[in-house]
């Protein structure tokens, strides 16, 4: 049977009305569950904001500043902690970005397919290790082997030794990460390099890996703010396990940082379950907040400004 | 009486001597028992239908099918005497002769002047600003680019056109002053314009160059090219398995006038491929 095209009438173009209503439904359904992330967010934010707000109000000014931090004797040196993020950020980045970027390179540049598609799956299922298998590591093997041979004096619980663990739990993921931007660099650039004379070390570092910057800036900067965040590792090896830890700028010291810190208040006991003590979670919650934001917002500035457009 | 021409003749020099070359990818055999000899300052066209082999043969010539992993050469090529393929030759000095210019233009994400410097850079031998601002000058008036771009040379080369940045390719590859110039159907992505001014460019770069051309398109090989080889596809009976073949090489008058194969008539007159 052969549709017949006659002259047409303005509601034979109107589609029917029930799909038009599914398409409506669906939409705003969409639209709804945009708007509820991005709300809890928001309410997130303000509720970290709120109170810490309140933990500021109700403390003096120079409980912030003293010698350790100590919840249960309102003692809440703030430079203790992040002090103690920067060292063990600072010394895991040391570890995994190199380890990382090299895996990366050999497994996009030099790995042959079988290789990779045997090393790449595994690499993933690495990241998947549960981080309290790595502090575990950390403290019994990381300590006495490496700790305790770079500084013989070296306590049992330091904070290069939480720095060494977190940084072997990024490895995967920065390497993970970095491959896919290598990856993604189209071949007719590594051939058009090749074809000039270029060694393939020679392509790698002049053409494919500023053409994929921007990736890998950003696989460093998931590689940092996981650093940051991590707990598990440092509440383990540096010693941030009590209530109470001292200041120190020493890499060779226990520690604590932002997240062991937090970790340490929560855990139940009665005299900080409520009050200045556990308001002062949401101030530590919203410092790693505006740490991680500012971190990402240099990165983007300076992806914008490396990136070369492929 | 023939071989006394031919010794007596100084411009017949063959830059490649082919013999019985075939090329396979894993266990597909890509191209059979090649065999051709090409002579410098000629441009050479392959000419024939896809899957004949024509750019797996031209990839051999700058080792560049050693890019991929499972690709295999046997037989003998030979570049100015020296067998191509011997364990102790280096494919990037064998391409610091013998430079490309591929299908798609495929400038860097970099600058004008980027683009052209990067060959001679990276071989070390021009060092001094002055005198690679005076390579890159000569290179992009070569490559007929350089009225367009001598006022943009600091800008991304992506922000060209297509011709222009195929244009850009060439400037790039004649810059590390190669001996030849392989070109996989460099007009293919391109509008007739800009195909018109690459094959000028081509007919101008044969006095100091020589070129090899694949290309889909038999009136580009008719106008720009000497010698005209042509390549088929051949399907075993048995197996199905398809492989490319030499069909016929020779000049491209006679190629195109009066073809000795019948398979090279069909294809030059349109009735096959």
């Amino acid at each position: 049977m052969s549709q017949t095209f006659g002259n047409l009438e303005i509601g034979d173009l109107t589609g029917s009305p029930a799909r038009n209503r599914r398409e409506r439904i669906v939409s705003t359904t969409f639209r709804i569950t945009a708007y509820v992330s991005l709300l809890v967010s928001i309410l997130i934010v303000l509720s970290l904001v709120f109170e810490a707000w309140t933990f500021i109000d109700g403390i003096e000014i120079g409980w912030l500043w003293g010698d350790q931090w100590a919840p249960p004797f309102n003692e809440y040196d703030l430079k203790t902690p992040l002090v103690g993020s920067l060292i063990v950020t600072g010394i895991a980045m040391l570890v995994a970005i190199p380890i990382g970027l090299a895996s990366a390179i050999y497994l996009s540049e030099y790995a042959n397919p079988t290789v990779r598609k045997w090393l790449k799956p595994l690499l993933e299922i690495l990241a998947g290790i549960p981080s309290v298998v790595l502090g575990f590591f950390a403290l019994r093997w990381v300590t006495p082997n490496i700790v305790q041979n770079l500084n013989a004096d070296a306590p049992g619980f330091t904070l290069a030794a939480a720095g060494i663990g977190v940084g072997i739990l990024t490895v995967p993921l920065i390497a993970s990460v970095s491959e896919d931007a290598l990856a993604a660099v189209p071949s007719s650039l590594r051939e058009a390099s090749a074809g000039l004379g270029a060694k393939r070390v020679t392509t790698t570092i002049r053409i494919t890996i500023p053409a994929a910057i921007s990736g890998l800036v950003a696989a460093f900067i998931i590689g940092v703010s996981r650093a940051i965040g991590e707990t598990m590792v440092v509440f383990l090896a540096a010693g941030g396990g009590g209530n109470q830890a001292q200041f120190t700028a020493s890499a060779f010291e226990s520690g604590t940082v932002v997240t062991a810190a937090m970790a340490a208040t929560t855990a139940p006991s009665d005299r900080l379950s409520e009050g200045v003590a556990l308001q002062s979670l949401y101030f530590l919650g919203l410092l790693l907040f505006v740490i991680t934001l500012l971190l990402n917002l240099i990165a983007d500035r300076f992806v914008r400004k490396v990136r070369m457009v492929y | 009486m023939t071989i006394e021409t031919e010794t007596e003749d100084t411009d017949n020099v063959n830059i490649f001597e082919v013999s019985d070359v075939n090329v396979y990818y894993g266990d597909f055999r890509a191209i059979r028992d090649v065999s051709i000899d090409i002579e410098a300052n000629e441009i050479t066209a392959f000419i024939g239908p896809s899957g004949c082999g024509k750019t797996t043969m031209l990839r051999s010539f700058n080792r560049m099918n050693d890019l991929i992993p499972t690709a295999r050469v046997t037989g003998e090529l030979k570049y100015r005497g020296v067998s191509l393929y011997d364990k102790r030759v280096d494919p990037v000095e064998v391409r610091r002769r013998i430079g490309m210019v591929f299908q798609k233009p495929n400038p860097f994400p970099k600058s004008v002047y980027d683009n052209v410097a990067y060959g001679p850079r990276i071989a070390g031998n021009v060092s001094k600003g002055a005198e690679m601002d005076d390579l890159v000058e000569s290179s992009l008036r070569k490559a007929a680019l350089w009225d367009e771009v001598k006022d943009r040379l600091k800008s991304s080369a992506l922000g060209m056109s297509g011709g222009q940045q195929q244009r850009l390719c060439i400037a790039r590859a004649i810059a590390t002053n190669p001996d030849v110039v392989l070109m996989d159907e460099p007009c293919s992505a391109l509008d007739p314009i800009a195909t018109g001014r690459i094959e000028e460019l081509m007919a101008q770069l044969k006095d100091e160059y020589s070129i090899v051309i694949v290309t889909h398109n038999m009136q580009q090989a008719a106008r720009v090219s000497d010698k005209t080889a042509f390549f088929s596809v051949e399907v075993s009976e048995e197996s199905d398995l398809r492989t490319g073949i030499l069909v016929e090489f020779g000049s491209t008058d006679l190629m195109f006038s009066n073809p000795t194969d019948e398979r090279t008539e069909n294809y030059v007159t349109g009735r096959f491929g």
